[in-house]
């Protein structure tokens, strides 16, 4: 529950005296207010810089060091104040949050000795307000992206071998940082060479060399050194098969190499030479074949495994995708209206090289980029005109937008992330609210379930602000002689009315009986969600039990079969957990185990139900909320 | 030309201004509001010096401008009772503590109206609800004035109830009341009738007995 609303507590009781001439029943006794309710003044010394402030500023959080009696450890007895070895200057921030219930960050300090302080003084970061929450997230992601490049950079290059590595992991890693070993090294260097040696053979084939005695005509010098180049070629393909075939044998996760961009470009810079080995020496297929040998320019991205800088490069494009695509799309537009235009204009005339449309996109693409090939030219009046508009324009919609284009969409791609970031935090910000609700709910539920127990062994851990809390919402029950319940127990009596019969069936966390109408939710189970306030899991028992529940808490024979489903099986009484306020195991039914006759309803008096268990709380994902 | 325009353009980010309107509504149109002094109002109210500081301050600290609209007080409700709806009767409760009627609530109205149901005696916490009921403020009880009221209340119940909530519930509850209210069965209830008749009832007298204790 917000802080600033248990100034108002009071309000809200006084307010309550409206509805007692309506009551039917009498109201309940309020909570003896046991606490001091004088207001004093704390003093807090952090490392010599004297705080003073409310002990009800404090009070507001309860969950965290300040609030709780946590800060006693803290207290010194011959100065009589809380002294805190910790730095002033956070410590104002942290003093701040409790008066004004806002958590600012210092856009000054270092984000770590921030999270640092907040850590020590169990307060969670979540609750940064809006104001500073974007920075802190981008900070956060920001230094957490440098440790992360700075433990890899480390671990790449220094980390020293696992002493039990086996071959196959030593050769990965000889792979992966060439600079371990001297073997690795030098082939590392041979690799490139050879990468190096292919690509230029690849363009040197295709210059003319001189012609051979007897011919006329020039020859590519592929064609009169063919065996030479065949060799190297050979030499090369083998070099990198065996290189591939090392990786794949050294890689951990085979098909993920497999699939990694690299090895793929492995793949197809050696395909070509075996395919083509493979294929016989047919004219009709050589046609084929020769376009297969271009694919052995992307040996040249072999290159990438060598240099960082072509990394980045390839990353830095993936990255830019979208604008780029987009960029595309709106040229692609413009060629296609203009190159319409010209064809049209250009269609009446005799040898026009205005063919086609798909034609007159050569032309509007060398005018728009103010190339001016000149290959294709309009020769009528309306075609120059469209020409010129073209040409014109081409300066307008691809030379001004390009640098409009890339900041706007610098600048919306930020905003895209701000407005997911937001949409994020909304969410995260009425999960938060309505888990709180629920937190209030499930206390009163709680709270009601315990006020039947004489042995208040349990109460302690609530503050004044609780008790008068559940107080209140007790009076209102009294009020209108009705209660409050949970949704399952609600889905419960929904269907026990409907369908006449009353049977006692307990809510478990796994039964899918009879789940229908009213009851949709019965099975969900959710995780254990651990909240400021409280996780509790509300388990109402059969509804045999619901007329005696207001008297009696569940009892012992559920307590035994759910021990059959407490997660960790500790079902001790422990009531100085500070961050439980309470956990009720939700009972299961084993669908041997009829209910019926199993529940007695006059239990034997448990000491008390709060039981501390990390057993999965389920907490109900709707409560009516009231719009805030 | 167009890569140079491009990063030369690129190198000029600008911030966009915030152009952020959600806080235009909670800024209250009226200025800041400050209380009269505390030696007035110690004499105007049943509290002691110490319990106005206490109320002062966190009134201070949730609304620095010194005045409570009906939204927030709203919000504040429904945070108090999150199981149903509890604007409707915070609505009520509003207008029960505006007694000048101009929309939002002072300090001191809000003092005076503690005052009252806290510190003040039976006959006037009998006259402040009678007022809250009197929605109107006509001087009468009507039927349609209480089913309004118990419909507020019964709102706050919200949906899971146990027992299942009747749709005639409110109803019900508001013909038992009358029945015991009205005594010339008239159809309305005064403030006398529902002073006599509280007076008579033991539960609410004990009732009203409970609520004092609660600075």
């Amino acid at each position: 529950m917000a802080a600033g609303v248990a100034t108002w507590l009071p309000f809200a009781r006084a307010a309550a005296v409206g509805w007692l001439p309506l009551a039917k029943k009498t109201m309940p006794k309020p909570p003896v207010d046991s606490s001091s309710r004088s207001d004093e003044i704390l003093y807090v010394n952090v490392s010599g810089v004297r705080f003073q402030t409310w002990k009800n500023t404090l009070d507001r959080y309860p969950d965290t060091l300040l609030g709780s009696s946590e800060k006693e450890f803290f207290y010194n007895e011959d100065t009589q104040e809380y002294f805190f070895d910790r730095d002033p200057e956070m410590f104002r921030h942290i003093l701040n949050f409790y008066r004004t219930g806002k958590l600012h960050y210092p856009r000054h300090e270092c984000i770590q000795a921030f999270d640092e302080e907040l850590a020590f003084y169990g307060i969670v970061p979540e609750i940064i307000g809006d104001c500073c929450m974007e920075e802190y997230r981008d900070r956060k992601k920001e230094n957490q992206e440098r440790l992360a490049e700075d433990t890899e950079a480390n671990e790449l290059t220094d980390a020293p071998l696992p002493p039990h590595s086996t071959p196959r992991e030593r050769l990965w890693r000889a792979f992966e940082n060439p600079h371990t070993s001297t073997m690795a090294l030098v082939f590392y260097y041979v690799t490139g060479f050879f990468i190096a040696v292919s690509v230029i053979a690849n363009v040197v084939e295709t210059v003319p060399c001189r012609p051979p005695k007897g011919s006329v005509k020039d020859l590519p010098c592929g064609q009169k050194y063919e065996l030479a180049f065949f060799c190297m070629d050979t030499a090369c393909v083998l070099i990198f098969t065996f290189e591939y075939l090392m990786r794949l044998f050294a890689a951990p996760s085979r098909c993920k190499f497999m699939r990694s961009v690299m090895s793929v470009i492995d793949v197809v810079a050696i395909m070509p030479y075996y395919i083509g080995l493979v294929m016989p020496e047919n004219e009709d297929v050589s046609g084929a074949f020769v376009t297969l040998r271009v694919f052995r320019v992307f040996r040249i991205f072999k290159f990438s495994r060598h240099s960082q800088g072509l990394r980045i490069l390839g990353y830095t494009l993936k990255s830019c995708a979208s604008e780029l695509g987009f960029l595309l799309f709106s040229l692609t537009m413009a060629i296609i209206i203009f190159a319409t235009v010209m064809f049209y204009a250009e269609k009446g005339t005799k040898s026009s090289s205005f063919t086609s449309i798909p034609a007159s996109f050569w032309y509007t693409i060398v005018t728009m980029t103010t190339l001016g090939y000149g290959d294709m030219v309009p020769k009528t009046i309306a075609g120059k005109i469209f020409g010129s508009i073209c040409s014109l324009s081409g300066v307008l919609v691809i030379a001004l937008p390009v640098p409009v284009i890339v900041s706007n969409f610098s600048r919306i791609y930020h905003q895209n992330q701000r407005a997911d970031k937001m949409r994020a935090q909304q969410k995260v910000r009425l999960a938060r609210i309505r888990m709180a609700k629920k937190g209030t709910v499930n206390a009163f539920f709680q709270y009601k379930e315990d006020r039947v127990d004489c042995t208040a062994l349990c109460v302690k851990n609530r503050s004044a602000f609780e008790h008068q809390h559940h107080h209140l919402l007790h009076c209102l029950e009294k009020t209108t002689n009705h209660e409050f319940t949970d949704e399952m127990t609600y889905s419960e009596l929904c269907m026990t009315e409907s369908v006449g019969f009353r049977t006692s069936r307990s809510t478990s966390l796994s039964s899918q009986q009879g789940a229908t109408g009213c009851c949709p939710r019965r099975a969900r189970r959710r995780a254990a969600m651990r909240l400021a306030n409280s996780t509790v899991s509300v388990s109402r028992g059969s509804i045999q039990e619901l007329d005696t529940l207001h008297i009696k808490p569940t009892s012992i024979p559920q307590q035994t079969r759910s021990s059959l489903n407490a997660q960790a099986g500790d079902l001790k009484l422990n009531c100085g957990e500070h961050d439980f306020t309470a956990a009720i195991i939700s009972t299961p039914t084993p669908p041997a185990n009829t209910p019926d006759e199993s529940l007695p309803p006059s239990p034997a008096p448990i000491p008390g139900i709060l039981r501390n268990t990390r057993a999965t709380a389920y907490t109900h994902d709707t409560f009516k909320i009231s719009s805030l | 030309m167009g890569a140079v325009v491009g990063t030369l353009t690129m190198q000029i980010k600008q911030r966009r201004p915030s152009t952020d309107t959600a806080d235009d509504d909670m800024e209250m149109t009226m200025a800041s509001h400050r209380p009269e002094g505390l030696n007035q109002l110690e004499a105007q109210t049943n509290f002691s010096k110490g319990e106005l500081q206490v109320l002062y301050r966190g009134f201070k600290n949730e609304c620095p401008s010194g005045i409570v609209n009906e939204e927030t007080f709203k919000q504040i409700y429904s945070q108090f009772f999150p199981h149903g709806d509890a604007s409707t009767y915070a609505h009520y409760l509003f207008n029960a503590f505006d007694t000048a009627h101009s929309g939002s609530i002072k300090f001191e109205e809000f003092v005076a109206a503690l005052s009252i149901l806290l510190k003040g005696s039976v006959t006037e916490k009998l006259q402040w609800t009678f007022n809250l009921y009197d929605i109107n403020r006509d001087g009468y009880i009507s039927k349609d004035e209480m089913t309004d009221i118990v419909r507020a209340i019964y709102d706050m119940m919200g949906k899971y109830t146990y027992p299942v909530l009747k749709t005639d519930a409110p109803k019900q509850h508001v013909d038992a009341f009358f029945q015991k209210m009205d005594k010339n069965r008239d159809g309305v209830v005064t403030l006398d009738e529902f002073i006599l008749s509280c007076q008579e009832d033991e539960n609410i007298m004990r009732s009203l007995e409970l609520f004092e204790n609660v600075i």
